[in-house]
């Protein structure tokens, strides 16, 4: 190939790019910092707030609980990270996480716990396969596609049970949402697993690269030979696949289905994966950011609750909250100029 | 117009981008009524300049006056109420709106004359006849070549009554004749009084067009001298701080026997190219010439697999393909320069190594899973052979300099080792010294025995590049010059449908 040392405008070039590595290193930190890492700064001030000025939220017994409290938007939240950076969206996650829990509770006395609790997961991914037909095959814009099929999906979860909650008796269906390991709760490992992996998918995969490049220049992905489709697909299959496991953790958790459960919690999810900085116009993001997200949402409840505030605060507060989160990410973005 | 007070005074003006200083210590003037020119070498920091007299970016050192009058603008808005705008090397239409919607776009002057369309249409009409030629009002913009979306800018800046208009390369999608009549329209303006900030690297084009040109080096200002006592080789000495030769490197043509890899038979595709057989050897460089809309472009995507060809055989390597999808295209070994590198090439918002290794993932990676360490070291080893020039592998391609994202772009398609490589437009936007380089980097591809399609604006880039050239007029292949034979002449003829040329040579 070429020598390139042949050619003088090529060779002055790369020392040019070394010293400028080197002098990037520090400076270049500190200005995109704020908006890099913002999550980190809101996540950690909250911590430090709280742990100030309650006694009670740096207990174990109070983080675990928070912990388990996250654990359900959580699960959704970092599938929908790979959903939104992918350029999608998905609205339907509420009602597949109240369906993934009726089923498996409706099927628990007919093929055990182990079968019905895959049963439901399964049934998520169901949906989030269809979900990802429609968006891809269908070209239907995915706010409304998603917002269709919630409804459609709601409406089988509550055909499923005629309304009814539908209670399970077989104490083992408890064991994943109440039980424990050295006093964590299975569904905070649960979750925090599923973020490892989709962690690692993302940052780590050929996959993780092709869901980056379809949010963020689906044209120029095309051009490179990725199949903008399929991988576009694949997040709505994750989503769906996830909700489905949110939902049967909650339904363990209560050993009841509901078809009327987890409604709004899309909107959790998509707040949470917004206030960790991913950008809602696709292409940018991390799962980390999320898992930060949904922690501060948790925690800002968690804090009310601990300093008694008045509970309705706690909405205008989050509220305001997305607000910064979004209005830091512009502001960023237009000093950086 | 006073001569003594210019148009644009700069005095120390600075900026710094992380821990890149783009511009610095730079005093400037333009004079009204004039066109200066502003020269340099990829990231010298020209749009830069330009952007902050347009109020895009905000200088962080230094100062600025307009009509003598200090300004500190912090939004192109600010800038536009003192008639100077900036029609930006990245052209920035709206591409799902109309002509006449993007002409009008968030201005002040016509909004007072209450949404009336018609007024609308009148003052379309007339800014045409101020610019001196005609965009249909109603297509959109997505339709339009870049070449016309250019002139949609101009007319958008005209709408806005500028008087001062930086033109970030405006060139670099034209052909020699829009180029032409671009100019014509540049010196119109000027003549009305309207100053001109021109960027471009094609410095011959540069001295025939302004009246001062400036040089930059690495954020700094060289020098700022009247045109007529410039020569290209002293703006390229100039910019470089050294000399360089900017001729064609010599070519060396495929042995005789080397074999055909590229293969095409009655080749149809997009309505538009029909019945177009060729093919490429080893080690061959083709050029394919022709006026924009010729087929040119349409054959390239065609053979990638960008755009569904409607029929035809291809093969490569004797054995035939059937490229559905650029993901077969990639598949069998070829690589598609595409010609607009900011809709179609790059991922803007991610890392120069991401860029680079996205069409073949595959080669980095084991199981799915992407080896980060062969993958750098495969990036470093390219970054530095095509000599882009950035903070690091991990800077995102958005905050290059407009070359360096063209030279990621290359690297990007080179990183396969592609069997054929169609390159549309390899060097828009590079500097000379970049553009030498890449013309090497094509010769060396040939000469390790990868096929390559150049298609150019430039006739020169094709006729100093290709061992061969196909012409081809409305779809159709209608010439077809070797080595000895192809001569700018020749191939103009051809390229014009005057009739002697059909007979001149027609394809095997
Ligand atoms: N938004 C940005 N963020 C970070 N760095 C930037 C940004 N814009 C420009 N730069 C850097 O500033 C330097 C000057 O860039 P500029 O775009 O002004 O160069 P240029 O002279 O216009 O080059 P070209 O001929 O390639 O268009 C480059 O090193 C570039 O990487
Ligand atoms: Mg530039």
């Amino acid at each position: 190939m070429t020598r390139t040392d042949d050619h003088p405008a090529v060779e002055v070039e790369p020392v040019g790019m070394i010293e400028r590595i080197r002098l990037s290193g520090t400076s270049r930190l500190r200005i995109s910092a704020v908006r890099e890492y913002g999550i980190v700064f809101a996540f950690a001030a909250m911590f430090v707030t709280l742990s100030v000025t309650s006694p009670v939220f740096l207990t174990s017994a109070n983080l675990l609980n928070v912990l388990n409290q996250s654990s359900d938007v959580g699960i959704i939240a970092v599938a929908g990270t790979l959903v939104v950076i992918a350029g999608g969206f998905d609205l339907s996650v509420g009602a597949t996480y109240a369906v993934g829990g009726v089923v498996a509770a409706q099927l628990t006395p007919h093929i055990g716990v182990f079968g019905s609790l895959l049963a439901g997961v399964l049934v998520g991914l169901g949906f989030g396969l269809a979900n990802g037909a429609i968006v891809t095959v269908g070209r239907i814009n995915p706010f409304i596609g998603t917002l269709a099929s919630q409804i459609m999906i709601r409406g089988f979860a509550l055909v499923l049970t005629g309304g009814a909650l539908i209670s399970v008796t077989n104490t083992s269906f408890a064991t994943l949402g109440q039980g424990t390991v050295f006093t964590v709760r299975y569904a905070v490992i649960v979750w925090l697993v599923f973020g490892c992996i989709l962690a690692y998918i993302l940052g780590r995969t050929t996959f993780g690269r092709y869901v980056y490049a379809v949010g963020g220049n689906a044209e120029a992905a095309r051009l490179s030979g990725v199949r903008v489709g399929l991988v576009r697909g694949a997040t709505f299959a994750l989503s769906g696949l996830a909700a489905g496991l949110a939902g049967i953790v909650a339904a363990s958790r209560v050993s009841t289905g509901q078809a009327d459960t987890g409604v709004g919690l899309e909107l959790s999810a998509i707040a949470a994966i917004v206030i960790g900085g991913t950008s809602i116009l696709g292409g940018e993001g991390a799962v980390w950011r999320t898992v930060l997200g949904v922690l501060l949402i948790t925690m800002i409840g968690n804090g009310f609750n601990l300093l008694d505030v008045n509970p309705t605060y706690q909405q205008i507060f989050q509220g305001t909250i997305i607000l910064v989160a979004v209005g830091i990410d512009a502001f960023a973005r237009r000093s950086r100029r | 117009m006073t001569t003594s007070q210019p148009h644009i005074e700069l005095r120390d003006v600075g900026k710094r981008f992380g821990g890149v200083q783009a511009v610095s210590g730079v005093s400037l003037r333009i004079e009204r009524g004039t066109i200066h020119a502003l020269v340099g070498e990829n990231g010298a920091g020209k749009s830069t300049l330009g952007k902050m007299i347009a109020g895009v970016h905000r200088p962080d050192a230094g100062e600025m006056r307009v009509d003598g009058r200090l300004v500190r603008y912090s939004s192109p808005r600010e800038a536009l109420a003192d008639g100077v705008t900036i029609i930006a090397q990245e052209l920035a239409l709206v591409p799902q709106r109309s002509v006449i919607e993007n002409v009008f776009l968030g201005n002040a002057g016509v909004a007072k004359s209450a949404g009336s369309l018609r007024d609308q249409r009148r003052r379309y009409g007339e800014l045409q006849d101020l610019a001196g030629y005609a965009v249909p009002p109603d297509v959109r913009i997505s339709s339009l070549r870049v070449a016309d979306q250019q002139k949609v800018e101009i007319l958008k800046a005209l709408a806005r009554e500028a008087r001062l208009i930086v033109m970030d390369e405006p060139t670099a999608a034209l052909t020699a004749e829009e180029t032409a009549r671009l100019f014509e329209v540049v010196r119109g303006l000027r003549d009305r009084g309207t100053s001109i900030v021109f960027v471009s690297h094609f410095l011959d084009e540069v001295l025939s067009l302004v009246d001062t040109v400036s040089i930059m080096r690495d954020g700094k200002l060289v020098r700022t001298r009247p045109a007529v006592e410039e020569t290209s080789e002293s703006l390229v000495t100039g910019m470089l701080g050294r000399s360089l030769d900017t001729s064609f490197p010599p070519k060396v043509p495929p042995a005789p026997s080397a074999p055909v890899v590229l293969s095409v038979r009655d080749l149809s595709a997009s309505g538009l190219v029909e019945d177009v057989s060729f093919d490429v050897r080893a080690g061959e460089i083709v050029g394919l010439a022709g006026l924009v809309g010729s087929g040119r472009s349409e054959i390239a995507r065609a053979l990638f697999g960008a755009d569904t060809k409607s029929s035809g055989d291809v093969s490569i390597g004797g054995d035939r393909i059937d490229v559905r999808s650029p993901r077969d295209g990639v598949r069998a070994g070829i690589a598609l320069l595409p010609e607009d590198r900011k809709d179609q090439g790059l991922l803007m918002q991610r890392s120069i190594l991401h860029n680079i290794t996205l069409p073949h993932l595959g080669r980095v990676s084991r199981a799915g899973v992407v080896s980060r360490g062969r993958e750098r070291r495969a990036a470093l080893d390219l970054i530095s052979r095509i000599g882009i020039r950035a903070s690091g592998p991990m800077a995102a391609v958005s905050t290059l300099s407009g070359g360096n994202q063209q030279k990621v772009l290359f690297a990007k398609w080179l990183f396969g080792g592609p069997r054929l490589l169609i390159a549309d437009e390899p060097t828009r936007g590079v500097d000379v010294g970049a553009k030498r380089a890449i013309y090497e980097l094509i010769h060396s591809l040939a000469a390790e025995g990868v096929s390559v399609l150049v298609i150019s604006s430039e006739l020169e880039e094709v006729l100093g590049l290709a061992h061969r050239v196909l012409v081809l007029r409305s779809g159709r292949l209608v010439a077809e010059y070797d080595h000895e034979e192809m001569s700018e002449e020749r191939v103009m003829h051809s390229i014009f449908a005057t009739d002697q040329s059909s007979t001149s040579g027609t394809s095997s």
